[in-house]
């Protein structure tokens, strides 16, 4: 995951006590479980399952200040690309692989998706919906490369070289005979909403889905 | 002495010696009588003496890692790391660095006489490996009255007496640092230390390993040994960005003599390491590195053999270093999460090669500051 993406994950960590998207994570993992963070920036989702549900966890980062972050914070952080894959884990090491809005940055998200279930007993997964109805609207009326808040890169610039919908990661998901565990959308302030509920690949911006093989 | 001692500098330092009278039965059979171990210690040991940081040395280091001795312009081989405010800062922490036996510096070894003989051991000095250096250093730190260290922190072959420590007295350590080290040496590490040795044992000056007795040193050969490791701690980048193809003079002089810059610095690091270090001490150092491979005991599983260890580790790697890559540093943490361990791992951007750990890289220092700091509030220091 490039540096710019954690830069931007881990501004919006800083803004909140846990982002609601990782609130959500939380509760998908169970007290005590083994746990690995894709791309786990400044550790607040770790240090959050380390304290208040005894979780033993491991997180993988590539840049810089935010594994001094961690390391501050007292947790296990390993640095290592995402793009060079899980290969140094054993089968069924973890009981959870996370990984929060870094899917559609690496090189082969099919590949990982993969490699996470390979590890992990289940796999957590965030991502920004590129179906959300405003970034729909952004091409259609702009016929440019949509731009938000969510996604602030230039097309030539982003991080977010893989871009997907909800439906698109279902139909991989599909082809990939996993089962999806849970399924929620949140909007850009990581809420959940009737809304998002009822149309979420038109209204979801944030994608987070736990599955498993 | 440096006209001003720096204010982060642990300031001028005088080594001691320890004398040990308990025979230490070794790895190899041989049993050491009786021994002493020169070491040195900065910061102050608290009351309940929870704050000791023990330093283990790399092949060619010794006890004096930090501050100056009286008279010296240089400094200890690690004072970037070890002082008032530094990554290993001694106003929190007491550290304490040794000189290995079998080394050259003070400790029993290969120059120090054989009672037995009354004549300096020689080559008879018995071989000592790693897990004998972390048995030494275990009763250096029950005469200092030292139970657990909160850390065993070394890089390179020290890296390698950290690892061992961890679950050789798993009880006695909180912390373990592992610097650009690797769990056991490869085919082509073994090649580069057996080519350093034939050098110094087919110097004609060798005798056998007797040389002092006939008050001869293999000096070619120690030259030629370091030479050739010398060049292997630096990167590719390194040299080229520190000599290029410089020459020392305007042309070229069609002769065998060194001509550029880069043949005339390995002259003049070897000819300074042969005139300070043993060459028994260097055959007996690469040894220890060739036979360490902790994990053959284990079913060559070394998250089995890490099983054991209850400390935290810190393991640090640097990009160009070919002598202890990355991928080595990789398969420690690979098999300490395996075993279930807390492990922290940074791999450092640097062109200098395996010599990086002992360099002030500003991301070195600061994720080794920030774990250390760590260390010091876990156990509140």
């Amino acid at each position: 995951m490039s540096q710019q993406n954690t830069q931007i994950k881990n501004q919006a960590e800083s803004q909140t006590e846990l982002r609601s998207d990782l609130n959500i994570i939380q509760n998908w993992v169970a007290d005590k479980s083994q746990v690995l963070d894709l791309g786990c920036g400044q550790g607040d989702l770790l240090a959050h399952l380390k304290t208040q549900k005894q979780c033993k966890g491991y997180g993988l980062e590539i840049h810089e200040d935010s594994i001094v972050s961690c390391v501050e914070k007292g947790l296990n952080v390993i640095e290592h690309n995402l793009n060079d894959g899980l290969a140094h884990f054993k089968d069924n090491a973890m009981d959870t692989v996370i990984m929060t809005q870094a899917l559609q940055a690496v090189s082969r998200p099919d590949v990982l998706l993969d490699d996470m279930l390979r590890v992990g007993k289940e796999a957590i997964i965030t991502f920004p919906n590129f179906g959300y109805w405003r970034t729909r609207f952004y091409l259609l009326t702009k016929g440019k490369m949509p731009m938000s808040k969510t996604l602030p890169f230039n097309w030539y610039d982003t991080p977010n070289i893989h871009m997907c919908t909800f439906r698109d990661f279902e139909k991989l998901c599909r082809e990939k005979n996993l089962t999806i565990l849970n399924r929620t959308v949140v909007d850009k302030n990581h809420q959940k909403s009737l809304s998002t509920s009822l149309f979420p690949n038109l209204l979801g911006e944030i994608a987070v889905y736990r599955v498993t093989k | 002495m440096p006209q001003h001692i720096p204010s982060d500098s642990v300031g001028i330092v005088t080594p001691q010696v320890a004398k040990f009278d308990t025979p230490l039965e070794l790895r190899s059979g041989k049993v050491l009588s009786s021994y002493e171990i020169v070491y040195e210690t900065y910061g102050e040991l608290n009351a309940n003496k929870s704050n000791a940081v023990l330093i283990c040395h790399a092949l060619s280091g010794h006890h004096h890692a930090a501050g100056f001795h009286e008279g010296d312009k240089k400094p200890g081989w690690w004072d970037s790391c070890i002082g008032p405010g530094k990554a290993i800062d001694t106003n929190r922490f007491f550290v304490l660095c040794l000189n290995n036996l079998g080394g050259c510096h003070g400790s029993t070894g290969p120059t120090s006489i054989n009672p037995q003989t009354n004549k300096p051991y020689g080559s008879d000095f018995p071989m000592v490996r790693v897990r004998d250096w972390v048995e030494s250093q275990a009763r250096l730190a029950d005469y200092l009255g030292i139970e657990k260290f909160a850390a065993v922190i070394g890089g390179s072959l020290g890296g390698m007496q950290a690892l061992r420590w961890s679950f050789q007295y798993p009880d006695r350590l909180s912390y373990c640092g592992v610097i650009a080290s690797a769990p056991k040496l490869s085919a082509q590490n073994i090649a580069f230390n057996e080519v350093a040795r034939n050098a110094i044992m087919k110097d004609p000056e060798f005798h056998d390993g007797h040389y002092m007795e006939k008050n001869a040193i293999p000096k070619t050969g120690l030259m030629t040994a370091r030479m050739l490791a010398h060049l292997t701690y630096l990167s590719d980048d390194a040299m080229g960005e520190k000599f290029g193809r410089d020459l020392k003079t305007d042309e070229i002089k069609y002769g065998y003599k060194p001509e550029f810059q880069v043949e005339s610095y390995l002259h003049y690091q070897g000819e300074k390491f042969s005139t300070t270090f043993d060459a028994n001490t260097y055959l007996l150092m690469t040894k220890a590195l060739d036979y360490f491979d902790p994990a053959q005991y284990s079913d060559n599983d070394l998250a089995k053999c890490l099983a054991p260890a209850n400390s935290k580790f810190f393991v640090v790697s640097f990009t160009t270093d070919w002598r202890f890559s990355p991928e080595r540093s990789e398969e420690i943490v690979d098999a300490l999460v395996e075993a279930d361990k807390d492990v922290t791992y940074a791999c450092i951007e640097s062109e200098k090669g395996h010599d990086a750990f002992l360099i002030p890289i500003p991301r070195y220092v600061k994720i080794f500051t920030a774990y250390m700091n760590r260390v010091a509030k876990e156990l509140n220091l």
